[in-house]
Formats: C-alpha cells, sequence, structure tokens
C-alpha cells in the first residue's frame, strides 16, 4: 500500500467514525425529544465516505436523497444546516446548497437521478469537466424516473455516475421482493454503460470504484453505475421497528459492521495505535457538542418565512396572505 | 445597426399564433445565451406543431435537441439544468403528456426554490400545447389549468392572440420563476399582427372587448368563441364585455373587480371539467370583490364533468356559442326572490 492509502485509510475511518458518532448522537437525541425524526446511515458509512472522498470538492456536485450523512460530513457540509432539516427548521436543510455543491435532500428518492443528470449535461455545454454523483439505493431502483435518468444520461453523454447504496432494505421490503434478478448494476448494460458492483462495506473498494466511474464521466462524457453492497444496519427511521419485518439472524448475516472492519485493518496494518483511536475520539465529542448545542436551542424559523421563497417575484396573492399571516398571528 | 434590422424590428407583422411563438423561441434565445429548448421531436422535425422549426439549425444541436420519449425525464432534465444556471425552455408535446411528467412538475419544479430558500431558482419555462378543439386522439386535448393553478410555486399563463403569444412567451422565459405556458392549439394557426417591439404591458388580463351588460371572463382558446358570442349579443342589443384573463397565477384581481363591478354579472368560460375547477376559484373571488355590485349568481360554461370525450363528441363537451350565450341569458334574467 502506498502513503496515498494510508491516509486515504486513516481519513474514511475519521468521517465514518464521526458519521457513526453523529448518526447515534441524532438517534438518542430523537429519543430525547430534541430532533422530531431522523433516518440512520449505520453501516452505510463506508459506501458513503468512500465515494464522497472520490469526487472533487472544487467542480463535482453531490445529488443526495436523505440517508446521505456519511458523504455530508465527509464532503464537509455544514452540519448544523443539514441537520435544519432533520430538526424540521426547512425540508431541504438550511445549508447554502449552491455554495457546498450539495443539492438540498430530497423526499422523492427516485427524482434526484434526472437532476443529476441535467446538471451533469449542463457541464458539457458549458465545456466544463464537473462530474455528478446521484445517490440512490435499492428501493428507488424500482422508480421509473431512474430509468429515465440512466437512458438520458446514456443518450445524451451526461458526466453523470449514479451511486446505488444497495442496502438490502427498502423500509420493511427486502432486496428480493424490490429488484428484479437483485442487481442494479446489471441494467447498465441495457443503457450501454459500464456498471459495477464493489464491496460497499470496503471504504477503498468503494473509492477505487467511484474514482474510476468519476475519471471516466470527466475524460469522456459516459456516465456509468456503481452499486454498492451494503446492509441499513438500524431502522429505516426513528418511527421504524425492524423487528416486524427482520430478524437478529438475518441482521447477522451482514457480517461484520464497516467500521469494525476498518479498525482491524488499521491495526492489523499498524497505521493506527491505541492512542490514534483515542485522539480520534476525543477529538470528536467537542465538535458532537457544538452540535447539540444548536439542536437544543435551535435559532426559531421565522413563520413568514413560509411565504418568502415560493417565488423569487411573488405574487400579490403570496404577498397579501403574508400580509394577512402577520396581521392575524400578531392578534392571536 | 443595418438598415435591414431596424426596418423588420418597427414593423408590425401578420403572424399566426405559431409564427409569433416560434418567433418569441427565436429572439429568446437570441437574447439568452443560457436559454434551452428541448423536448421531443423539438430538434430536427421542428416540433409536432411546427413551433420549434428552424430553431436547431440556427442555434445548433447544443441548445435546441431532441430528448428520448419521456416528459418525467423532460422535466427532471430542465430540474438539474436551472439547477446549474441554464434558462430551460422545454416542451411538453400535448397536454395530457404533462401527467407523466407531474411528479417533477409539482415536487421538484415548483418547489426547488422553496426547498433550497432560493439558492435554486427555477426560470424555467414549460410549453403545453392545450385545450381541445382539433379532433385529436385521447389526452391530446385536455385543459389542464385547474391543476397548475393549485400548485404553490407554479406561474401559469395562456395566450389568446399573435401579439399576446411573442410577449406573453418572451415574458415568461424572461421571468426568474417556473411558467407554465399552455399554447391554445386550436389558434395556431389563426393569423393577427405582431409587433414585437409593443412596449407590451401584460402584466394581467385585458378587456377585449368593452361592454356593459355581462362580462365574460375567458383565457386561451376561449376568447376568440366569446367574442363571437359578444358579437351576436350584440344584434340583440346586448352588450357583453370580454375579459381575456391571460394570467391564471397570477389572476388580476383588480381587472376582474374593476370589470364585474361595472356589468353586475359574470359568466366564466372555460374548457376545464366544472367541478373545482377554475371558475369556481374566479365566482369566490368575484363574489367577495363585488358582492354588492352583482346583480346574478356568477355563471360557469365549461366542460363537462367527464373526461374529455374523443372528437366526435368534443364539439358536446367544449363550450360552444350556444352554450354561453344560454349562460349570457342565465345570468340577464336572473331575478331575485
Amino acid at each position: 500500500m502506498s502513503d496515498a492509502d494510508d491516509e486515504l485509510l486513516r481519513r474514511s475511518y475519521e468521517h465514518m467514525h464521526f458519521a457513526r458518532t453523529l448518526d447515534n448522537g441524532l438517534v438518542t437525541w430523537q429519543r430525547q425529544g430534541l430532533v422530531p425524526a431522523y433516518p440512520p446511515a449505520r453501516g452505510q458509512e463506508a459506501a458513503q465516505v468512500g465515494s464522497a472522498l472520490a469526487l472533487d470538492r472544487s467542480k463535482d456536485f453531490v445529488f443526495p436523497t436523505y440517508r446521505e450523512i456519511g458523504v455530508a460530513v465527509a464532503w464537509g457540509v455544514d452540519l448544523v444546516g443539514y441537520l435544519g432539516s432533520h430538526l424540521g427548521l426547512w425540508h431541504g436543510g438550511l445549508w447554502d446548497a449552491a455554495r457546498d455543491r450539495f443539492a438540498p435532500l430530497q423526499a422523492v428518492v427516485g427524482a434526484g437521478p434526472l437532476h443529476a443528470v441535467g446538471w451533469a449535461l449542463g457541464q458539457k455545454l458549458d465545456g466544463l469537466d464537473g462530474v455528478a454523483l446521484s445517490y440512490f439505493g435499492d428501493g428507488a431502483s424500482s422508480q421509473g424516473d431512474v430509468h429515465e435518468a440512466m437512458n438520458f444520461a446514456s443518450v445524451m453523454s451526461a458526466p453523470v455516475v449514479f451511486f446505488v447504496q444497495n442496502n438490502r432494505w427498502a423500509l420493511s421490503v427486502p432486496l428480493a421482493r424490490q429488484v428484479g434478478g437483485e442487481s442494479v448494476a446489471a441494467r447498465a448494460a441495457g443503457y450501454g454503460m459500464t456498471g459495477t458492483v464493489v464491496d460497499g462495506d470496503d471504504p477503498i473498494a468503494v473509492y477505487r470504484a467511484t474514482h474510476d466511474a468519476v475519471e471516466l464521466a470527466r475524460s469522456t462524457g459516459r456516465p456509468s453505475l456503481v452499486e454498492a453492497m451494503t446492509y441499513r444496519r438500524g431502522p429505516h427511521a426513528t418511527s421504524d421497528d425492524p423487528g416486524r419485518y427482520r430478524s437478529l439472524e438475518d441482521e447477522r448475516a451482514a457480517g461484520v459492521d464497516p467500521l469494525e472492519r476498518l479498525e482491524g485493518v488499521l491495526r492489523a496494518s499498524g497505521l493506527a495505535d491505541d492512542a490514534w483511536f483515542a485522539a480520534l475520539v476525543e477529538a470528536e465529542a467537542p465538535r458532537l457538542e457544538a452540535l447539540r448545542a444548536t439542536l437544543v436551542e435551535p435559532a426559531p424559523m421565522p413563520g413568514d418565512q413560509m411565504f418568502e421563497h415560493v417565488f423569487q417575484s411573488p405574487t400579490p396573492q403570496i404577498t397579501r396572505q403574508r400580509a394577512q399571516w402577520r396581521e392575524e398571528s400578531e392578534h392571536a | 445597426m443595418p438598415e435591414t434590422a431596424t426596418a423588420t424590428a418597427t414593423a408590425t407583422l401578420e403572424l399566426s399564433m405559431q409564427g409569433a411563438i416560434n418567433r418569441a423561441l427565436r429572439d429568446s434565445l437570441a437574447d439568452d445565451d443560457r436559454m434551452l429548448v428541448f423536448g421531443e421531436d423539438v430538434g430536427v422535425l421542428g416540433g409536432v406543431f411546427r413551433m420549434t422549426d428552424g430553431l436547431q439549425a440556427e442555434f445548433g444541436a447544443g441548445r435546441v435537441f431532441d430528448t428520448p420519449l419521456a416528459e418525467s425525464g423532460i422535466i427532471g432534465l430542465a430540474v438539474g439544468l436551472a439547477m446549474g444556471g441554464w434558462h430551460p425552455v422545454p416542451e411538453v408535446q400535448f397536454d395530457g403528456f404533462v401527467f407523466p411528467g407531474f411528479d417533477q412538475l409539482l415536487s421538484q419544479v415548483a418547489r426547488m426554490n422553496y426547498r433550497s430558500r432560493g439558492a435554486f431558482p427555477m426560470p424555467i419555462t414549460l410549453r403545453v400545447p392545450s385545450f381541445g378543439g382539433i379532433r385529436a386522439p385521447e389526452l391530446h386535448g385536455e385543459s389542464l389549468e385547474t391543476y397548475f393553478m393549485h400548485v404553490p410555486g407554479l406561474k401559469v399563463v395562456t395566450p389568446s392572440n399573435p401579439h399576446d403569444a411573442y410577449h406573453l412567451l418572451r415574458r415568461a422565459i424572461a421571468m426568474p420563476d417556473p411558467v407554465i405556458f399552455m399554447e391554445p392549439k386550436s389558434r395556431y394557426w389563426n393569423k393577427g399582427p405582431v409587433d414585437p417591439d409593443a412596449a407590451a404591458d401584460l402584466e394581467g388580463a385585458t378587456i377585449v372587448r368593452p361592454g356593459r351588460h355581462a362580462t365574460l371572463v375567458c383565457w386561451g382558446s376561449m376568447v376568440h368563441r366569446c367574442l363571437q358570442v359578444a358579437e351576436l349579443a350584440a344584434e340583440d342589443g346586448i352588450e357583453l364585455e370580454v375579459l381575456d384573463l391571460r394570467w391564471l397565477t397570477p389572476i388580476d384581481e383588480e381587472s376582474l373587480q374593476e370589470s364585474v363591478s361595472r356589468t353586475g354579472r359574470a359568466v366564466v368560460v372555460h374548457e376545464a371539467p366544472l367541478t373545482a375547477g377554475p371558475g369556481a376559484e374566479i365566482t369566490a373571488l368575484v363574489s367577495r370583490l363585488c358582492f354588492r355590485e352583482l346583480k346574478s349568481p356568477v355563471e360557469r360554461v365549461t366542460g363537462y364533468d367527464v373526461p374529455t370525450p374523443s372528437g366526435d363528441l368534443e364539439d358536446e363537451f367544449i363550450p360552444s356559442v350556444d352554450r354561453i350565450l344560454f349562460g349570457v341569458q342565465r345570468a340577464l334574467e336572473y331575478r331575485r326572490g
């Protein structure tokens, strides 16, 4: 392994561990009533961090769904803003999505891939070499928009990477009842593009597969698909009870947790020791506490904000309703 | 400036609505190098209605291009392009095929500016050949304004003549918000004067024929028919005012109030089905804005609550001159108590 690989292993672990810590924190804070609801990404950290690190922060663009906290951590999205969505402050989140090159959270999980294709086509028309990374899962792959996105990308040669986190569960429905043939990557051939299956719990394998796909898109404009095989080790969301649809045996079949796996690699190769791990945990504590502090007392969202961004140029009707809201809320 | 250009720029032209729309697209493409035109068959063919005729040859396949046959794809592509700073002007080939793209239109186009708190404006103008009247197959003659008007974040406009078509389309394209541009396909080939350089004030509604006994409230394809009705009624000494709303979002409430308060009666005419249609909204507005001046309940002459029927029955469904006259008669003959 080269020095660069060593550094990648350590960076991956740092991001994955913080994503896990934050993920655990959010579940706890949901139980404490600080967060209305949260969809944990537990188990998908390697897929998320490995893929995000393969992108160029200065020119590429991320199109997430809503279970992408590992991507957000590795990409460097303003996390206070990111949590704004899960806090119920604003649907899409509160980070500057244009500046951070990280699209607003997307509830319609099949919709984003088309936006990624459009953005990527725009790069080509502008003569730029940015690549769009479209995140979605095995569940979203059932949606017609995902087909339309892959077909458009191929026909138009849009530099986009379709990154599938196949976590084997779409809420309560297992892969076998979701994806005919149980492979999204196999569909890529039908669109005339490369489809690569990768161990989604190995961040280096994910990094390499994504990096190849991004470089293909950057140098040739061709789209491709990477399917990272992983496992959703938590519930769909804090409101979910996986015990109703899967057993502990099912969960154990997922194998070793990707964080434990990477820790083993780091220790075995002598890249990290007890002191390194302890320092990492210590460094996380103030970051986590700072985030928790924003959750305890989030800046309140002024009510008139619901009228503010309906249009760039508001209609008289919106302006009147806003004035009426102001008047009636003040007299309430 | 070359003399020929000056001469072209100042002349009033005699154009069909197709010619006016084609020219508006051409002039907008020339003015705004971030504008893109795309959709099914809009490139090489020039569109099934020829609205984009010649544009690909003039501006290249990078700015005017064909897409696969997938409306959700077309509209979703527009969202991504807009996020990248482009100004998409996609076409959906026929009204009824907006339905396959409804999620992208309602959940994405209409909400992205809101969702992103203004980080990603959606300066998209979606052109939709609309309304019936050409004996088309199923889902080729629908009137979808009811759906569009109900969606927060969309603006909706429809022209009734070539001059308005030119200026409203250019205005829609220049706007920073998404606009649904509903083209009355039954009027595509009717000619009229177009002055591309007129300082057009097309903000709101316009009175296309003044009158004093009742106001016919209409838009798009029904404006011409209402003018025919007014012509006939005039022979019996009934002076009908014809108010072309043009913008359905936002509705020009001031013009509506001014006209109906003066005439005291309103008949709303649209092709879309009756129940919970645009006429219901307009009736509610009139009852609030003109309550004191109203001499009769607001009448609605509309399509029935049935799926838009096939060509043979189309004339029974779309408000006819006779049905509109019956509506006018009901309004005029209404007596209190």
